[in-house]
């Protein structure tokens, strides 16, 4: 049977980790469980619940930092942000419904471990681009911290980076730092109907190319844009290619219209509103689009972006695929048919090497995900390395062990 | 500052080890003339001086690679070398060491506009970079003001910043991929063109790695347009408090300004005598404001600012109308250290990080310390993310000062951590601010910071007397002592 235990301070977290390396008993590291079905299924037989270590404990809004525990969901954050005005630029996604969770349940830890990114992230950066300071445990049952509570630090090693998209390997966090921004006071959205995957990407990259400052930059193949939960979009009875412009109301009124001449050759370019476009960055970051179908297994590619279509092209010569694009092309999200044999793994994988790029397995049965790599693997010298920099923080691998891989 | 003792070894059998490197990279690319080593006896942290044992300057990622596996195989240790510009003595070189110099690894390798990025070799220098995409209207967005001289492999090592990393980012934020050649000599890609490269952050950690871990060779750097208009705005403020107020309320409107930099009275005067930029001088702080972005933009938050400093309570502003006049405003800041070199022998360039909130209290202290010290200061500051550089004035040559100067800079350092700041916001810790790490980390957090590197190195020859205050072990360090038994909480919740 598993035991849970859940701790309510740092104390307590050392306390249950020393417990858990002295019996040499590995534990499963969770927030509110959102993306627990997200990496190989972690061998423990008991879970360390982090979700009672939450709340606000510090928020200067002049300083630009916020301080909060790592089971404050994201709701809670983005509410107390609200109120100076501001927000967490990397526009943490909730993938909790395309994993079969309920929505709202993230937390700030598991966005940081995930190192989480939504639509913003090629103007504004990942979850590990704003992480500032961490108090932590690692699993050597040892509290420590890094970074710190400024904007600016280059003070010893960045070891925030490190646990950031560690997906709990190396330490479970106690207390997070993260610098957040201004939100923008106006959004608006570019829609190009009609265009293929190519020319998308093509009409992307020329956006991204501009200075305009597009803070997303999406494009949504016909089947997909009919399941958008904004009318506009899902009536536009084609695919739909997307441009976010962000800021202050002049400078968007500026850049919408100089973006709307520069790329009148790709076909009209409508604008959606403030309401419609923060509705539907939302849907895109949430992969709104692929939560149906629970039996199909959807993978998550980070590729160079203006090769994205080419790298989706590939993988439809062998695997019927449902696909859109993020990050102008340089991120795809892709459901592959429920039946694919080892979830479309080699197709998927086999795409990316003539430009590059890694793609993760995020959604699949848990027996799927303890029989292929879940993540990308890597090549053997990187990956030995990996291993090292792991066996430093958590030599007898306690903190959810298998979770990367295999021997993780 | 001390340097680990030399090990007689490798000095004793010095000629052998020429020979083996010149096996290595043939022609002029070892160095152990005496005084063709005096090129390489210090960086930017001019007070320290010592020439390498040997100096290797090698083409290639396969040269590098055998001279890191002949070091680790005879255990000789190693300092890694840009353009030698660090503040901190992060190139400083060992007697007992070979000095890798990485200046002949200077092509930009590829340009892809598409992917917006470049490929660059890491002995190209940052301001080459955005010379070699300006032509189609990009830049590399990160710019210390060493830029003409500063190497890209020496900002990946410091993670380094300029006057627009508010908005833009740091080095790390820049940087999508590396190649690297690890002390064993295995090479190592991290990243690509794309923006996630998934598994364990390395990629993050080797950005103000300060050439512990291992030795750049290439660095694929994201480039992106140049805003199409920049203005500045020179505000001059009757006090310290009334600037820093200033900007907290740039900040509060919800502007991130391209940059935003603070002068005090002393450095201002500086400047003004150097480069004659048309600064006021009857004030004590000076604000430049940057607003980029489109036209529209820029005029809208330029007067938004206007309406802000004078609420400050400014009492002159002028804003830029040409390009030249922007440039102009400019002049005297970039121009503040050697200004300061002008008025002074010499000076010592601190780099800590505060708290904005805590800028009164700080530059009290620093006041408080100039006398205590009898040396003079003059305070730079990157004012949008609250890095202060004070500029301590000091000459070497009259016995003392400079152990004065460093322990004036120590106390600032200590006043900023104390304030909730850190050490360092873009320098680097170097030699310079090893020992005082003990004051910004317990022991534990530092045994983790160096467990990292034990996974990198675990022979220690990569940069050692650099970053940590004392090196363990990594036998040491990586042994863990469990307590098995009970839960020692028993009320800890439990389902
Ligand atoms: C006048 C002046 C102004 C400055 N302004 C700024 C500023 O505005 N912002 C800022 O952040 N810094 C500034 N600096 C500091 C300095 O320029 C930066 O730290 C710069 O990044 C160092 O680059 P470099 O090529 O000179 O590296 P070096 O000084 O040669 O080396 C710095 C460190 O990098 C390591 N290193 C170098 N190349 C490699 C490689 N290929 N692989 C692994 N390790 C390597 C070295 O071992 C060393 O630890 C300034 C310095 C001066 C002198």
């Amino acid at each position: 049977m598993t035991e849970t235990v859940r701790p309510r301070d740092e104390a307590e977290v050392v306390a249950a980790v020393e417990w858990a390396a002295g019996n040499q008993q590995p534990v499963e590291l969770v927030g509110a469980g959102s993306k627990r079905g997200w990496g190989r299924p972690v061998e423990a037989q008991a879970v360390l619940d982090l979700s009672g270590l939450s709340g606000v404990t510090l928020y200067e809004p002049n300083e630009l930092v916020l301080t909060a525990r790592p089971g404050t969901t994201l709701g809670v954050l983005e509410d107390a942000l609200a109120g100076g005005r501001q927000h967490l630029a990397f526009e943490p996604p909730d993938l909790g419904p395309l994993l079969g969770r309920p929505a709202g349940q993230g937390t700030l830890g598991g966005a940081i471990a995930c190192n989480l990114a939504g639509p913003r992230r090629i103007k504004d950066g990942a979850a590990r681009d704003h992480f500032l300071g961490v108090k932590a445990v690692s699993g050597r049952g040892e509290a420590f911290k890094a970074g710190g509570r400024v904007v600016k630090n280059v003070t010893g090693y960045d070891v925030c980076k490190l646990l950031a998209g560690s997906f709990g390997t190396l330490a479970a966090m106690t207390e997070i730092t993260v610098k957040v921004l201004p939100a923008p006071e106006q959004t608006r959205t570019l829609v190009i109907a009609g265009l293929d995957d190519l020319a998308a990407v093509r009409a992307l990259t020329q956006a991204l190319q501009s200075p305009h400052e597009i803070s997303g930059a999406a494009h949504l193949p016909a089947a997909l844009a009919a399941r958008s939960g904004v009318a506009k979009i899902a009536g536009i009875g084609s695919s739909a290619t997307l441009l976010r412009l962000e800021g202050f109301g002049p400078s968007v009124k500026a850049r919408v219209e100089s973006l709307q001449g520069e790329l009148a050759g790709f076909g009209d370019l409508a604008a959606l509103t403030d309401l419609d476009s923060k509705a539907l960055w939302r849907e895109i970051a949430d992969v709104s689009c692929l939560v149906d179908e629970p039996e199909r297994p959807v993978w998550r590619l980070s590729v160079p972006p203006a090769q994205g279509a080419q790298v989706v092209g590939r993988i439809r010569e062998t695997l019927a695929v449902d696909a859109f694009f993020d990050w102008g092309g340089g991120l795809i999200w892709l459901a592959a048919p429920a039946d694919a044999e080892a979830a479309g793994a080699g197709a998927v994988r086999a795409a990316l090497t003539p430009w590059g790029g890694q793609a993760s397995l995020v959604r699949a049965s848990a027996a799927t995900r303890a029989s292929l790599p879940v993540f990308q693997p890597e090549a053997p010298t990187l990956a030995a390395l990996s291993a090292r920099v792991r066996a430093g923080f958590d030599p007898l691998r306690i903190l959810n062990r298998g979770r990367l891989t295999a021997d993780s | 500052m001390k340097m680990p003792r030399p090990d007689p070894a490798p000095i004793a059998r010095r000629s052998e080890l020429i020979e083996r490197l010149q096996a290595i990279v043939p022609g002029e690319g070892v160095i152990f003339d005496k005084d063709a080593l005096r090129a390489y006896e210090s960086d930017g942290l001019s007070a320290y001086r010592q020439p390498p044992l040997v100096a290797v300057l090698p083409r290639t990622t396969a040269e590098v690679a055998a001279v890191l596996r002949l070091a680790n195989e005879i255990g000789v240790k190693v300092v890694p070398r840009g353009a030698g510009t660090s503040l901190s003595g992060g190139a400083l070189p060992l007697a007992d060491g070979i000095l890798l110099g990485m200046a002949r690894f200077n092509r930009v390798l590829e340009i892809d506009y598409d992917n917006r990025c470049a490929v660059v070799q890491p002995g190209v220098t940052n301001l080459a970079i955005t010379q070699a995409v300006a032509g189609r209207g990009f830049y590399y967005a990160p710019d210390p003001s060493s830029q003409i001289a500063c190497t890209i492999g020496g900002n990946v090592a410091e993670n380094s910043g300029g006057v627009h990393c508010l908005k833009y980012g740091m080095t790390v934020n820049n940087v999508l991929g590396l190649e690297m050649v690890l002390i064993n000599g295995d090479v190592v890609r991290l990243g690509g063109k794309h923006l996630d490269p998934g598994g364990l952050d390395l990629l993050g950690v080797m950005n103000g790695s300060e050439g512990l871990l291992g030795v750049v060779t290439e660095v694929t750097v994201r480039i992106q347009r140049r805003p199409s208009t920049a203005r500045a705005v020179l505000i001059g403020f009757p006090s310290n408090e009334t600037a820093g107020d200033c900007v907290a309320a740039v900040i509060a409107a919800g502007m991130v300004p391209g940059g935003m930099e603070m002068m005090d009275r002393p450095a201002i005067h500086a400047a003004e005598d150097y480069v004659h930029a048309g600064y006021p001088l009857d004030v004590e702080a000076l604000l430049i404001v940057e607003l980029d972005g489109p036209a529209a933009e820029v005029d809208h938050l330029i007067g938004r600012v206007e309406t802000i400093a004078r609420a400050a309570g400014a009492v002159s502003l002028r804003v830029s109308a040409s390009e030249d006049e922007r440039l102009a405003l400019w002049a005297g800041r970039k121009a503040a250290f050697p200004a300061v070199g002008r008025i002074s022998p010499d000076y010592y360039c601190m780099d800590g990080t505060i708290p904005r909130g805590a800028l009164p209290r700080v530059l009290r202290g620093i006041g408080e310390m100039s006398e205590k010290y009898a040396l003079k200061v003059a305070n730079v500051f990157h004012a949008g993310d609250g890095n202060l550089h004070p500029l301590i004035l000091y000459d070497a040559n009259h016995p003392g000062e400079l152990e004065r100067a460093e322990a004036f800079g120590g106390d600032i350092l200590k006043l900023c951590v104390e304030v909730g700041g850190v050490l360092t916001g873009e320098h680097g810790v170097g030699v310079e601010k090893r020992d005082l790490m003990v004051h910004q980390f317990t022991e534990t957090d530092l045994n983790h910071q160096q467990r990292v590197k034990c996974a990198f190195d675990p022979g220690g020859l990569l940069n050692p007397g650099k970053m940590f205050p004392q090196l363990h072990r990594c036998a040491e360090l990586g042994a863990m002592h469990v307590r098995g038994g009970k839960l020692p909480f028993p009320n800890l919740p439990r389902y």
